[in-house]
């Protein structure tokens, strides 16, 4: 039968998928493989000017993800993908992440956050499909629109709207921001601003863990780090050279593509030579997949076959998930430049719809079960606004703190003390 | 001769400033983090040993013996033969002695591991402490950079070298934004111990990419430490002292500085990164230098002494921050300033070092301060153009007469 990653000619070893229970089906059909770009290609007939043929499939070396739902009714013994507490688990997440990034803009127009904003609304199938797989010691580095991986990964809702808001209570201490999430009570490392810099970190990350296993050795270290970047970061230095260093290593590393089609205003059309960015994989010598990233079910399926790969030491692979994002790339974005027929056919593959409908016609649970998840969720982002807008804004002496982890780093002052233990420096007023 | 070793290293847990109580939080609660081994301590040339490391009278104590030291050799004491290398044994033994110590230092670059580096300062490590120890990476500063940054957040201790000082200007998007950057932006959530070093300055005719000083460049970067060294002796130590450093930190070497020869102590030592060396105590004038200028200012310092002038020179080693201490009572002695560096004019440490120079200490300046630094050139292939960017012996002798009339 198949497999779900194919290794590429360079590499030899077939991947042997892991199936959790025996009744699955194998994940790819070769012949029923998913249209790549659904919805551009309303965009390639708008524009003349490519000749992309979307249907081609290149040397046999990736394969898309096949529609399991939909060959999961037809067969007469229903096999479910999930089970009830874990189709709960994802749905909640799913809806916190959502009403977070809601909360979010309405906070924001309301003047008790700044700066930019970048929202996740349209995207939460990747977030809950890969981050609820992973342990606590697991890494994600994420990148500016991370507010919905800090909160999948575990980081309290309180503690990502305090750092919102500034206040000295958030994830944080408010030095980050939206754009900079850290907690290392959960492993997140980051929240970068400029592009393509969280990939190295998290090659770094994955770099330690094998580094523990194989040098310091720590026999049962497997921990695997998830890189989460977009489409408009795959044509950028540090992807590749990443891709190349964790094949080159087998660094314990996941490479995850949210491919929105939008790089603020630029389509990734326009600006990739060859848009079909799992492709990129197999040339670095790493497994290439690509899945429809709406469907938080069939990004589950990959992310645990990606990441179990990673867990036995086999190496990275490249998952391209192609999703959308329902608002603008930012809360400043007046996302003009977008077809609505596009932004419709999208919205009308809203994951949260889809894993309501999918638990209710399975019978694994009700409406007014998922009513009651939605009320719970709603009640618990009240109390986080209200904990933020409650919590103290950070105070002068809070300045110069964290600048260094060994403050003697500010050096040696006139006087011959350390500026560190000047008084003045506690309380932030000091000229350093 | 007094022998001086300061402990500095992973002083949090002996410091009670509640600003460095992060440190031992992290080391009890956190399962990732691999334990330093703790700190040497401060060993006097008398053998009393010294824990108090903050104290203002130990360090005046220590800067004093420095000062009675008659020249840059290392502090060997009679009992103690020491033994002789040259910069780059002296940095590979820092390096080696660290690895040792604690597993979790490793080095990055590239050519470092079967090659023994450009330079040699890493030769035969790989051998003994396996390639994903010394890793060699692909060509890839930015990336790999970064990868040692990552590293660094999650436990590990690495020593990135960039091949050439020049080749970081790749990496300085990892430098600036992250090495600097996310321990605070991470709100003290993540240290990053990570040490990033390499050969720099002007050479023999290497041509102008080759040849660049990249201090200038970094000075403005929050959160880092620079230090450059230019002895066997605090070769050993900075690199020693930059390794255990919970903060990031930048290790300037220079290229035609790796063959010198100098005895240095067999104990362990380091050196503290934020203080500056007495290099010669004098009364007439203070000379501020750094790197391979230390040598180009002692030979005119040769010159100068048979002039009948009496220059008092310090290596300031620590780019930054800058020792205002060492330096400031230097000013306050000798009242005329004279800055000798390799960085370029416009923007280099030697203007910093004016800057700060000038509003700590203006009340003690019978003089303008002089700053001799490279022409804002890039630097020529051919040998005499390459000889005039830098500053030579007799420029600074000229200076010196001028600065004293």
């Amino acid at each position: 039968m198949a497999t779900a990653f194919s290794a590429p000619k360079l590499a030899a070893q077939p991947f042997n998928t892991i199936s959790p229970t025996s009744q699955h089906k194998p994940l790819i059909s070769p012949t029923a493989a998913s249209p790549f770009l659904g919805s551009t290609r309303k965009l390639l007939r708008l524009s003349s000017s490519s000749q992309l043929n979307l249907r081609r499939r290149s040397s046999g070396s990736v394969f898309a993800v096949s529609d399991i739902v939909k060959e999961k009714k037809s067969t007469s013994i229903p096999s479910l993908l999930i089970t009830k507490e874990e189709g709960l688990e994802l749905y909640e997440d799913m809806v916190l992440g959502r009403a977070f990034e809601d909360m979010c803009a309405q906070m924001y127009y309301r003047g008790k956050m700044f700066g930019f904003v970048h929202l996740y609304n349209g995207q939460e199938a990747i977030s809950t499909g890969f981050i609820k797989l992973l342990k606590q010691q697991d890494s994600v580095v994420s990148t500016y629109r991370d507010h919905v991986h800090a909160l999948s990964k575990g980081v309290p809702a309180r503690a990502v709207m305090s750092e919102l808001f500034g206040k000295t209570t958030g994830c944080c201490r408010g030095q980050g921001g939206s754009m900079h999430m850290f907690s290392s009570e959960h492993n997140l490392i980051g929240g970068f601003a400029f592009i393509g810099e969280g990939i190295p970190v998290a090659t770094g990350a994955a770099f330690s863990s094998k580094y523990r296993r194989e040098v310091l050795k720590e026999a049962d270290c497997d921990h695997v780090t998830l890189a989460f970047f977009g489409d408009g970061t795959c044509n950028n230095g540090q992807f590749f050279e990443c891709l190349n260093m964790a094949a080159l290593w087998k660094l314990p590393i996941v490479f995850v593509v949210e491919n929105n089609l939008w790089a603020i205003g630029m389509s990734h059309l326009r600006a990739t030579s060859d848009p079909q960015i799992y492709k990129k994989g197999p040339a670095f010598g790493m497994p290439g997949v690509h899945v429809d990233g709406m469907d938080v079910l069939k990004v589950r399926e990959v992310a645990k076959e990606a990441i179990a790969r990673a867990r036995r030491g086999e190496g990275p692979t490249l998952v391209e998930c192609e999703t959308y994002r329902f608002r603008g790339h930012s809360l400043a974005d007046p996302d003009e430049l977008r077809d609505p027929t596009e932004k419709a056919h999208y919205a009308a593959r809203d994951p949260i719809t889809a894993l309501k409908k999918y638990l209710i016609e399975n019978n694994l649970s009700g409406e007014a079960e998922l009513k009651a998840i939605d009320k719970k969720i709603d009640e618990l982002l009240e109390d986080a606004v209200e904990f933020a807008d409650e919590s103290p804004l950070p105070p002068r002496s809070q300045l110069l703190e964290n600048v260094f982890a060994d403050p003697k780093g500010f050096g040696i002052g006139p006087d011959g003390r350390y500026r560190c233990e000047d008084p003045k420096f506690t309380e932030g007023t000091a000229h350093v | 001769m007094a022998a001086i070793f300061q402990g500095v290293g992973a002083a949090a847990t002996l410091s009670s400033s509640p600003s460095n109580s992060f440190v031992p939080k992290k080391f009890l609660t956190s399962p990732r983090r691999s334990f330093c081994v703790p700190s040497s301590v401060v060993v006097r040339s008398d053998g009393s040993v010294n824990f108090d490391l903050n104290s203002k009278s130990r360090r005046a104590q220590q800067l004093v013996a420095n000062a009675t030291k008659a020249d840059s050799s290392a502090a060997s004491s009679s009992s103690n033969p020491g033994h002789e290398l040259l910069l780059f044994e002296a940095l590979r033994e820092g390096l080696e002695e660290e690895m040792e110590r604690d597993p979790c230092v490793c080095v990055m670059g590239e050519d470092v591991g079967h090659y023994g580096g450009s330079y040699k300062v890493t030769k035969d490590l790989a051998k003994k402490f396996g390639d994903l120890r010394v890793l060699d990476t692909p060509i890839a500063e930015n990336s790999f950079t970064g990868m040692g940054i990552g590293a660094a957040m999650t436990g590990l201790r690495p020593v990135v070298e960039g091949m050439n000082m020049g080749f970081l200007l790749l990496a300085f998007n990892q430098i600036s934004n992250n090495c600097g950057m996310l321990h605070y932006t991470s709100g003290g959530q993540f240290t990053i111990p990570i040490v990033i070093r390499g050969p720099g300055g002007v050479g023999r005719q290497l041509g102008a990419e080759h040849s660049q000083r990249l201090e200038s460049y970094f000075q403005s970067i929050p959160g880092i430490q620079m230090v450059a060294c230019s002895t066997p002796y605090n070769a050993k130590g900075l690199m020693k002292a930059a390794i255990r450093s919970e903060n990031p930190v930048i290790l300037f070497e220079h290229v035609l500085l790796y063959n010198l020869k100098e005895r240095i102590p067999d104990e362990d030592y380091i050196c503290n990164l934020e203080e500056a060396e007495m290099v010669r105590p004098g009364e007439h004038v203070t000379i501020l230098t750094y790197s391979r200028m230390r040598y180009h200012v002692m030979q005119a310092a040769k010159t100068l002494v048979n002039k009948g002038y009496d220059p008092e020179v310090i290596d300031i080693r620590s780019l930054k921050p800058f020792d205002l201490y060492t330096i400031g009572n230097s000013v306050k002695k000798t009242h005329r300033v004279l800055i000798v560096e390799e960085c370029m004019r416009t923007g280099g440490i030697g203007a910093s070092l004016t800057a700060a120079i000038t509003e700590n200490f203006n009340d003690y300046l019978d003089a303008p301060i002089m700053c001799l630094s490279s022409q804002d050139v890039p630097t020529p292939y051919a040998g005499t153009l390459e000889e005039w960017t830098v500053v030579q012996p007799a420029q600074i002798v000229t200076a010196v007469e001028q600065l004293c009339q």
